[in-house]
């Protein structure tokens, strides 16, 4: 019998299979990350669609459940094609899809990891999206199950003062609790002191101190212990942010 | 059915692009049949192709010649550099007939997703070329895409080192395209890239 869901998607990757057809990764609401192949859609009608960050209309049909199955697609909305001409937007775009892409597993339900990269797409470009971004992460790695605590300090306990993260515990670390240890230590930029969400526009030095925080740990924790890197997309994020 | 001969024959037909077995099977037949108005002659233009065309180790263009004739033309002006991703968009910017100066053909897109980087790219060539040439224009025709784009900003900034001016295809509706029939993306391009009409 053969099996079908509709969910709304986040176009994740594209890949071409054979002259006309196309395997989308997306990002669903209900279904998680999930593969499918599209009939044309490595055609002119599909290329708009197809593009990484757009939001579409899915439908999944395939004859027994651990098939590839196909998808039928239909747009949603484009948010990339607003940002073309925006360079950091655009890596900022690709760096979240290639992040979802490379960490996620597929068919694991992850609504919240959902809902906030379509937040995320939809303010693409306003001045705080870095710093939005950078919480993204954080948060993608405490659905992963390697969340950082950054509310009080390791060693004092104290909420005062944290300015470090422990690159073994993933705790925060205040000034005074870092003690000879404050060169092995990860900075904590001032914006991720707390949950609470700043309206001030940080300055690209912490949003860059920020990322290589949360790269560190995915890093550590995600890719190297399958022998793979950070994706592309987000080194030349970080790099375009370091300029 | 058919001796091996033939077989071989649609074999290799049947791997051309837009082409399946069936297919294969017809041009072949057709082939045949029509030996002396369709299989000479296609064998002939063939050899002489497989014997001339070349890659042009100046911008990357298919031709006979190295350089090739629009590295060659002297009405060409040499000083603007059109950067296109394969030689099917240089022949489709030649098709047009609006532009008179050079290309370089970059050899692909930047796709991180897919893990296709820099050093994948015909991009030092370009810089090598803008440099050596004294370009002062770089146009960057490349797809609409997010992968189009991505090389494109790319390719920007390495060139900045060299000062040259450095210009993108506008983003927008085609001609002759109506708003009702356009995806949000191209909407969403053209509201932004707006004018102002005199």
């Amino acid at each position: 019998m053969a099996v079908d869901w509709t969910d709304r998607g986040i176009v994740l990757a594209v890949r071409s299979h054979g002259e006309n057809d196309a395997i989308a990764t997306l990002l669903t609401e209900k279904q998680g990350r999930h593969a499918g192949l599209v009939k044309g859609g490595a055609g002119r009608k599909f290329r708009a669609i197809l593009q990484a960050g757009n939001l579409v209309q899915a439908e999944w049909r395939a004859r027994l459940e651990g098939h590839l199955g196909n998808f039928s697609i239909e747009a949603l909305q484009a948010y990339g094609g607003g940002i073309l001409n925006d360079r950091l937007a655009l890596a900022g775009m690709s760096s979240l899809c290639a992040m979802i892409d490379a960490t996620l597993p597929e068919r694991e339900p992850h609504p919240q990891t959902f809902a906030a990269a379509l937040v995320l797409l939809s303010h693409l470009g306003d001045p705080l999206w870095h710093a939005h971004y950078v919480r993204w992460e954080l948060a993608l790695l405490r659905e992963m199950g390697y969340g950082l605590d950054l509310r009080s300090c390791a060693a004092t306990g104290t909420t005062e003062n944290l300015a470090f993260v422990s690159p073994r515990s993933g705790r925060a670390v205040s000034r005074a609790g870092a003690g000879p240890y404050r060169e092995r230590l990860l900075v904590l930029p001032e914006f991720l002191k707390d949950d609470t969400t700043d309206d001030d526009v940080p300055p690209p030095g912490d949003v860059r101190a920020g990322l290589v925080l949360t790269g560190y740990f995915f890093e550590r924790s995600i890719f190297a212990p399958h022998h793979q890197e950070l994706p592309q997309a987000r080194s030349r994020f970080l790099d375009l942010l370091g300029r | 059915m058919a001796g091996p001969e033939i077989e071989a024959l649609i074999r290799q037909i049947a791997k051309l692009p837009g082409l399946g077995p069936r297919s294969a099977r017809r041009i072949a037949l057709a082939l045949i049949k029509k030996r002396t108005l369709l299989l000479d002659p296609l064998v002939q233009a063939m050899t002489s192709a497989a014997n001339t065309v070349r890659v042009c180790s100046a911008c990357g263009n298919f031709d006979s010649t190295d350089p090739c004739a629009i590295c060659c033309d002297p009405r060409r002006d040499p000083k603007i550099v059109c950067v296109v991703e394969d030689v099917a968009d240089l022949w489709a910017m030649e098709r047009a007939s609006v532009f008179r100066g050079r290309y370089h053909v970059s050899g692909g897109l930047l796709s991180p997703l897919s893990g296709v980087g820099p050093e994948d790219l015909k991009i030092d060539k370009l810089l090598e070329r803008v440099r050596r040439d004294g370009v002062a224009e770089v146009i960057l025709a490349l797809a609409a895409t997010v992968d189009g784009q991505t090389t494109s900003h790319y390719v920007a900034e390495r060139l900045q080192t060299t000062g040259v001016a450095v210009s993108g295809l506008a983003h927008g509706m085609p001609v002759g395209g109506e708003l009702d029939y356009l995806d949000d993306g191209t909407i969403s391009a053209a509201l932004r890239a707006r004018r102002p009409v005199t």
